[in-house]
């Protein structure tokens, strides 16, 4: 069987799982959905490594393998057919998605325990990974935008979850209407450069663009603009990211597999996988830079000040993919989709360790209340600081070479790109500030109440259910949280999930050591053949060197960090109320969503109410309904009174009738 | 006498005999002048058959003797109807059925 | 001599319909009518319509109008408010236009036939042999119809005149002839909104009869209104 058929495959298997989850809901006992989810995805992840195999058996020209299974509309000249590209990236894209989810699908069958929305919960999950592949495998943009919109739609109710909070579900449509945004630029994207090339499909595309378009031309600036929204929109970048922290309502393992590993990843891929027509396009591709260099400034800022848990691992995500999209459009493609796999392992080991901290804690989420769990979670801790480390670049963890990697690279290619290559670093400095704030504040120092009670072996109980982030009270049942809450070191599928993803963020990163294997720059070489910037790789000194460097700055990072919270424990209140402004700058979140309600949604909502009186109930209730109603009912009265009652009179018009018609007649003849 | 001298009588009963419908507000007489109406093209009928020498329109003639005899009946027991409910005998005050 | 016999048949029978037109009197009227009748048997005969004319002057004439005497005697005739002014000059205009009309389209065309006698005279022409003939042989099913039709008429005017049994109690009745409506149902001046019909003025009342005077609606047996 071909790689392709393996292909098919890795899509068929989570589809099968959410349609026989979905329809055995409440059949399946137990724990069975998510055995039966786990099971799907790891059977993908299985069928993607043969891919793999099968893939790297045929020779190094030969990788780019599409298979189509339908056509759908070949009269109207476009080219719409149910086709999957099989080639190195989307098959690394593929590995890493699959690969990951089965682990939070092994990490969820623990953490979800109890929670009446079991079988829903595993059916979305299915389905969310279902589209992320589609996205990945397709091989047009008309199955590209399909899984777009699905994965949207997935995220959408993964993140509304737990429907009967007002505060998720108001997240989980704030998502969906950015999403929409996005898949609207992308869509119109989509147009601009079908117009000219005349294809849907991928490699003839890529194929068509030098021809069709020159250097910088008008449309193909526009279109990858376009795709930027699209990519912006999805992978949480300036000006579209207020909903990711929004977004961290959703349960964890959703946090830890669509708004960490995944589905804000797909942006990257979009531009990755899109590089000839960025690279024809530099503007478009230097639009996306400065966008990824400011959002990774910013939501590195964010994070320093934010307390809520999951919200500040949400903004090293942001911050994250800011190196990955300013990488991406830059030109170091293997680095970024590098640091893409990097940061799949340590952001959803992060986050799975959270979630396990937010168990322990029963449920609130603020770093204000959580102190010294390192004796009562030590497994937790370990894996906290594992992904702590390797988040914020340390050696020799996998995210030390992955962003180091990208840096290089931006200050090889010089001019401006060398200054995003500095921002880089600063934020590197940011990344390991707030990340190693947050460990130092949860887990160091005194114990809180809940760690005191765990330490004696009991696990914390809320006296009521409260929704975290607005204190009102709830209840179990389905639409909310379960009564349980789960820890990992308590729970044997959660420890495996998370120990696997510490491993593979501490070994990870050998993968690409520079001068020694480039096994990721070699593998995807096919994909990238024919660009210019990614065949102007720096030298391996050069890469040394930026390693050295971005070690160096890791390690000061944390040491300021330590100074700050461990050793002397009221300098961040001192600092807070030196720089107050800023202060309020960063936790309001740089104000971007007053912005936008100030700019955006208030004059939606004012238009909507005009349209509503004055265009719905005046003009079409009154004039156009009523007015038509009016005038029939005023025509008919006038004919009405025709219909006297009379006799005589209806006598004396058959007559009149009769009359004329014989005068006609006569007349006539 | 030549047959359109019946024709020309014919019709002038026939037209007295509408202006009678119009004129008349009592139901009963306004049926006479439909009998007036109806014997007027009995007339015309069989003047036509005596032109064409055949009996087809002194055959319809007595066709709508019939329907004539008929038509009187059933009004005549509307008029017999309406008394007995003690509804006034005048076309211009029965005029439910108006709007 | 057929000319003479001719105008006075047809003064007669045109002013017999004008009398039917123009008296007062119902009752008046129909004698009228009768005159009329037998006027135009008598122009039937001189179009050498024999039966018919004799089916003129028993059937039309002996039976229908003893019919009609029967009802103006039981009905009375009383006496007529004249018309309303507005049909009363429109009336004879519209007639006077009608037979205007009617004359030009019938002299006025081509018809050839009309300004001679008719056809040859054939011998038995208008007998009842000829036209019993044509009645069971070619017009059969005009024939049967016919007296289906009697029979229909018979039927309902039987149905429509017939007294209802015994005495019923007052709201039996009004519910039978003013069943009460339901509240989405109405004539056509409820449904078009127009106001609720009322008593017109000049409406007779109905003559209040000697035994119950507050009970118009019923029908004390044996009397006559």
């Amino acid at each position: 069987m071909t790689a392709t058929t393996f292909g098919w495959l890795v899509l068929l298997c989570p589809l099968l799982g959410t349609v026989v989850i979905g329809l055995g809901y409440s059949r399946l006992p137990g724990r069975t959905p998510g055995w039966i989810a786990t099971a799907a995805i790891g059977l993908s992840f299985a069928c993607a490594i043969v891919m793999l195999i099968a893939l790297l058996h045929r020779g190094e020209n030969h990788r780019e393998l599409t298979s189509s299974l339908w056509n759908y509309a070949s009269s109207v000249g476009v080219d719409a057919k149910l086709q999957i590209l099989v080639d190195p990236l989307s098959v690394f894209m593929v590995l890493v998605v699959s690969g990951v989810s089965t682990l939070i699908h092994l990490y969820s069958i623990s953490y979800m325990t109890s929670d009446r929305g079991y079988s829903r919960y595993f059916a979305y999950l299915n389905f969310f990974v279902f589209s992320m592949l589609l996205l990945l495998l397709a091989g047009n943009f008309l199955l590209l935008i399909v899984g777009w919109a699905f994965v949207g739609a997935a995220s959408y109710l993964l993140i509304s979850f737990w429907y009967r909070r007002t505060t998720a579900t108001r997240a989980g449509i704030k998502a969906f209407v950015i999403n929409v945004v996005g898949d609207v630029g992308l869509v119109l994207g989509t147009f601009f450069i079908f117009t000219h090339t005349g294809t849907l499909d991928f490699l003839h595309t890529f194929a068509a663009a030098p021809h069709v378009f020159h250097r910088d031309s008008t449309d193909l600036v526009v279109g990858c603009l376009l795709l930027l929204v699209g990519a912006f929109a999805k992978s949480a970048q300036v000006p579209l990211h207020t909903w990711l922290p929004d977004a961290m309502e959703g349960p964890t393992p959703v946090s830890a597999l669509i708004h960490a590993a995944t589905m804000v990843t797909a942006g990257v891929y979009l531009i990755a996988r899109m590089h000839p027509l960025f690279e024809l396009a530099p503007t478009a591709a230097d639009v996306g830079a400065v966008g990824g260099c400011l959002t990774l400034l910013m939501a590195g800022t964010i994070g320093l000040a934010v307390t809520d848990i999951k919200r500040v691992i949400a903004y090293s995500t942001m911050s994250q993919i800011g190196y990955m999209i300013m990488g991406v459009s830059a030109g170091a493609y293997s680095g970024a989709l590098f640091l893409l796999m990097a940061h799949a392992f340590f952001k959803a080991l992060l986050f799975m360790a959270a979630g396990s901290l937010i168990g322990a804690m029963a449920g609130n989420q603020s770093l204000d209340r959580m102190s010294g769990f390192r004796r009562a979670l030590p497994f937790t801790f370990g894996c906290f600081v594992i992904g702590g480390m390797a988040l914020s670049g340390l050696p020799p963890f996998s995210g030390w070479f992955s962003k180091d990697d990208i840096l290089a690279y931006l200050n090889h290619r010089g001019g401006g790109f060398e200054i995003m290559g500095i921002a880089g670093y600063i934020g590197a400095i940011l990344t390991a500030i707030y990340t190693f704030r947050m460990i130092f504040r949860a887990f160091l120092g005194d114990p809180c109440p809940e760690a005191k009670e765990l330490a004696e072996g009991h696990l914390a109980h809320a006296e009521a259910p409260t929704n975290p982030q607005t204190g009102e009270v709830e209840d179990t049942d389905v639409g909310f949280p379960g009564p349980e809450h789960h820890i990992a070191e308590r729970e044997w599928p959660m420890k495996i999930a998370m120990g696997t993803l510490a491993l593979l963020a501490t070994v990870g990163g050998f993968l690409q050591i520079p001068g020694v294997d480039d096994a990721i720059r070699n593998f995807l070489a096919p994909t990238f053949a024919g660009s210019r910037l990614a065949a102007a790789a720096p030298t391996t000194g050069a890469d040394w060197i930026g390693l050295v460097i971005g070690g160096a700055i890791a390690v000061v990072g944390v040491a300021v960090a330590y100074r700050i919270w461990v050793l002397a424990p009221g300098t961040a209140t001192v600092i807070r109320e030196r720089f107050a402004p800023l202060y309020q700058l960063f936790v309001n979140k740089w104000y971007f969503d007053e912005l936008i309600d100030f700019t955006i949604v208030r004059p939606a909502l004012w238009f909507g109410q005009v349209a509503e009186t004055v265009l719905d109930r005046t003009l079409v209730g009154d004039v156009i309904t009523g007015g038509t109603v009016g005038v029939v009912g005023a025509v008919s009265a006038a004919v009405r009174r025709a219909q006297t009652g009379f006799l005589r009179y209806y006598v004396a018009l058959m007559l009149l009738g009769i009359s004329g018609v014989v005068i006609y007649f006569l007349i006539s003849s | 006498m030549a047959i359109g001298w019946y024709l020309v009588v014919s019709a002038l009963i026939f037209s007295i005999g509408a202006a009678g419908v119009l004129v008349r507000r009592s139901p009963l007489v306004i049926l006479l002048c439909l009998e007036l109406m109806l014997n007027a093209a009995n007339l015309a009928l069989v003047a036509f058959s005596r032109m064409w020498g055949g009996e087809d329109g002194q055959v319809f003639a007595l066709i709508v003797m019939v329907i004539a005899a008929c038509e009187v009946t059933v009004g005549l027991g509307l008029i017999v109807a309406m008394h007995r409910r003690q509804l006034p005998i005048d076309v211009d005050d029965l005029r439910e059925l108006q709007g | 001599m057929s000319a003479v016999l001719f105008f006075i048949a047809a003064i007669g029978a045109i002013a017999g319909a004008i009398g039917v037109v123009m008296l007062r009197n119902s009752f008046y009227s129909v004698l009228s009518l009768v005159c009329h009748l037998v006027s135009l048997a008598a122009l039937f005969l001189l179009l050498r319509a024999e039966f018919v004319a004799a089916a003129q002057v028993i059937v039309y004439a002996g039976a229908v109008m003893v019919l009609y005497v029967f009802v103006v005697a039981y009905v009375g005739g009383g006496e007529e408010i004249p018309t309303r002014s507005g049909l009363r000059l429109l009336g004879p205009l519209l007639a006077l236009a009608l037979a205007v009309e009617l004359c030009v389209a019938l002299l006025g065309t081509a018809l050839k036939g009309i300004s001679g006698k008719g056809a040859p005279y054939l011998p038995g022409f208008g007998t009842p042999e000829h036209i019993g003939k044509l009645f069971l042989t070619k017009y059969l099913f005009p024939f049967e119809v016919a007296s289906l039709l009697l029979l229909v008429a018979a039927i309902g005017a039987i149905v429509l005149a017939r007294r209802r049994r015994g005495l019923e109690p007052d709201e039996e009745l009004e519910a039978r002839y003013h069943p009460p409506l339901p509240s989405w149902v109405g004539s056509m001046a409820e449904a078009g909104g127009l106001t609720h019909f009322e008593e017109t003025p000049g409406r007779q009342e109905p003559p209040p009869s000697p035994e119950s005077p507050a009970r118009p609606e019923t029908e004390p047996i044996g009397s006559q209104s």
